[in-house]
């Protein structure tokens, strides 16, 4: 992929400084909480990342966002119109990109664009698509069927046509599963290019080394937000003390140290172990029978993300079963 | 639909966006060639079918003759029946008895009777009577035969008997007719006109029926749903396309109807276009009622077969209108192919114009408008 990057043109980004402000959302389906009294705020051009697992309501918040789904209570604004009542002017200014490829796959990479841009009553449609294609670095290939594309370069369109509209809002669900390293680093790059320029982002993601790309994140699990804030606020938010173990059979320390009391979370990454609990001197108790094991070595280190949302989510879990 | 109050573009964006939808659905509907294909290809077939199936000059009919006399005349008239192609002598009977047998198990639709004596009656010019016995019960296959007996029969005498007629303007003999089952018969022009109906109705339900729920089922309709497009101008966007699809189909129809079956267009050809053009849009919307009611492609499917089933039944098309019951008049008249064919008939065959049949025209439009009314109320832009 070219580095043109899809943003060349700055934007006159016309939003209020909170461009998301939603309070209390819940939403049922067949009567289970599917979200669950959500509120959340996101600055103006901020990267907001949405974190949790496999059907925690992340896709269902934010369809609420964008007039997709009508929430069963809670009410707030979407770059100042209400969620509510103002769906229409909502559509017209946020550029939604589902978790599935979702543009015409029997449609050319042209064709799309300029769909797009005539829904949107952009002038110049023809020209418009032009201009996208050139940004995509996708000249030459504009004839092109839109479901002959590869993962990454799907991926890269549908970013082309949430765009094209100039949104001032982009709400991704997943933008990246699938997708290889290179093509998602180009596609961060080209978030954080967008973001500088006022544009405003809400991205939901399963990768940890994305949502430390984000200004801020937000944690869901079990329809209910669990953490917001920086990656270090949410890190501190959950005041966890973490070990590292390292030595030739870590897994079977971990069978043996998954019932001691003090320790809350154990996690193995590789040949080491990640050991952390919320009360630094009870975890030092519970791991000091095993310290003087011979082939280990213990060392005291910072709680990664991914130790805090792990843990983030057994307490949801405990809470939930 | 939410007001335009409510979107920053007004009504000079509506245009833009039904345009967007049009032309989408325009480029979907070339891509899919097969698709495309079945278009220009099914009317045609289904005529050609249909048509030939129903054909108004049936050929080898089963026919029996019943010999009341051995003679040179009878015989005469037993060879030139075998050799047109009307006719197919399946047995020569003797007894009276054996006509009804054959008449009702169906081995026979006609028995030509040469009465005793009818020789000898023609030599004398006497005008005697050759009797035939038809089962009307499929009318349009008896008629044309029945009219081709009788110049058979002169052209037999004349040709191979050397029978002179003294007066050439007074017939040599006379055919008593007698059609069994359904003494009242019915027009053989009728069946192109109907069939045009039918075959748009089938083909222009089923385009629309699918173009919601393919949406769907493809997972574009969350992406369409995020846009600012209103149902309204989803609708008339896809259903645009296929009016231009839906006459090509109807000019096919009446051209090879023409051409092949010899029906006329005794009426305004505008008038045509103009009442086939305006049941195009109407069944295309109904089309569209189903998708959007329908949660798959299957569902949809079957809801287009279920609403073409009565068309077919009650509109008049298949059984004369006026021989239905009541209620079933009544559902007849809630049908557009009714109505429609009604018009077409009038048009095609008696020379009616659009204005002389402003009902019929009027049920159509309130049909469509009722069809787009449900349809857009149905169309949910959320998806709760």
């Amino acid at each position: 992929m070219t580095e043109t990057g899809i943003a060349a043109e700055p934007y006159r980004i016309d939003a209020p400084e909170t461009v998301i402000d939603v309070h209390h959302l819940t939403k049922s389906f067949g009567g289970r909480k599917v979200v669950d009294d959500v509120s959340m705020s996101v600055k103006k051009g901020r990267i907001h990342g949405f974190l949790g697992p496999n059907g925690s309501g992340k896709t269902t918040t934010i369809r609420m966002l964008c007039g997709l789904l009508t929430p069963d209570s809670g009410d707030g604004t979407c770059l100042g119109f209400d969620i509510l009542t103002e769906s229409d002017r909502i559509r017209r200014r946020v550029g939604y990109m589902t978790q599935k490829f979702s543009l015409y796959q029997d449609l050319s990479i042209r064709e799309n664009l300029e769909f797009v841009a005539r829904v949107y009553g952009l002038p110049d449609p023809r020209g418009k698509a032009s201009a996208a294609i050139e940004r995509l670095g996708l000249k030459g290939r504009e004839k092109q069927l839109a479901g002959e594309l590869s993962g990454g370069w799907k991926q890269r369109l549908a970013l082309g046509a949430c765009i094209l509209p100039e949104p001032a809002l982009l709400l991704l669900d997943e933008p990246t599963a699938g997708v290889d390293p290179k093509a998602r680093r180009d596609f961060w790059n080209e978030i954080h290019a967008l973001a500088a320029e006022g544009l405003s982002v809400l991205v939901s993601t399963h990768y940890m080394d994305e949502a430390e790309r984000c200004h801020e994140i937000a944690y869901i699990a079990y329809g209910k937000l669990l953490a917001e804030g920086t990656v270090d606020e949410v890190i501190a938010g959950t005041g966890l003390v973490t070990w590292t173990v390292s030595g030739p059979d870590v897994h079977r320390l971990q069978t043996e140290l998954e019932t001691v009391p003090g320790i809350d979370m154990i996690a193995p990454f590789g040949t080491s172990l990640h050991v952390a609990g919320r009360d630094a001197d009870a975890l030092e108790k519970a791991i000091a029978p095993y310290r003087d094991r011979p082939g280990l070595r213990w060392e005291k280190g910072e709680a990664t993300l991914e130790d805090a949302f792990i843990d983030l989510m057994r307490r949801s879990e405990d809470n939930f079963q | 639909m939410t007001g335009t109050a409510a979107n920053g573009n007004g009504n000079n964006g509506s245009f833009g966006r039904f345009w967007a939808m049009t032309v989408k659905e325009f480029i979907q509907m070339t891509r899919d060639r097969i698709t495309l294909a079945t278009m220009v290809m099914l009317p045609i077939m289904q005529l050609f079918l249909f048509g030939f199936a129903i054909n108004t000059t049936p050929h080898n009919l089963p026919t029996a003759v019943l010999m009341r006399e051995n003679t040179d005349v009878g015989r005469s008239i037993l060879a030139a029946l075998e050799n047109t192609d009307f006719f197919r002598i399946e047995t020569v009977i003797t007894r009276a008895e054996d006509m009804d047998e054959l008449l009702q198990s169906g081995r026979a639709l006609f028995v030509v009777e040469i009465p005793e004596g009818f020789e000898r009656s023609l030599r004398r010019g006497e005008t005697p009577s050759l009797l035939v016995a038809a089962d009307a019960t499929d009318p349009v296959a008896s008629s044309s035969a029945l009219s081709a007996l009788s110049g058979i029969v002169t052209t037999a005498l004349a040709n191979d008997r050397q029978i002179e007629f003294s007066e050439p303007t007074k017939p040599a003999f006379s055919i008593v007719q007698h059609r069994r089952y359904n003494p009242a018969g019915s027009s053989t022009l009728n069946i192109v006109p109907g069939l045009l109906g039918t075959i748009l109705t089938m083909t222009l339900l089923i385009f629309t029926a699918l173009s919601v729920t393919r949406e769907v089922e493809r997972g574009t309709m969350e992406n369409l749903l995020s846009m600012p497009i209103r149902p309204l101008e989803i609708m008339l966007g896809k259903i645009a396309p296929y009016v231009l699809i839906g006459l090509v189909q109807a000019l096919l129809i009446i051209a090879a109807g023409f051409l092949v079956f010899r029906v006329p267009i005794l009426g305004d050809p505008a008038s045509l276009t103009a009442a086939t053009a305006l049941f195009v849009v109407t069944n295309l919307s109904i089309g569209y009622t189903f998708s959007t009611i329908a949660a798959n492609q299957l569902q949809a499917m079957q809801m287009a077969m279920m609403f073409f089933l009565p068309n077919i039944l009650l509109s008049g098309f298949m059984f004369p209108f006026a021989g239905m019951p009541n209620w079933a008049q009544w559902i007849g008249e809630a049908l557009p192919l009714t109505h429609y064919i009604r018009i077409v008939r009038a048009v095609m065959l008696k020379g009616a114009n659009i204005e002389t049949l402003a009902y019929d025209t009027a049920a159509l439009a309130a049909l469509m408008a009722i069809a787009m009314l449900i349809a857009v109320r149905r169309f949910r832009r959320t998806l709760d």
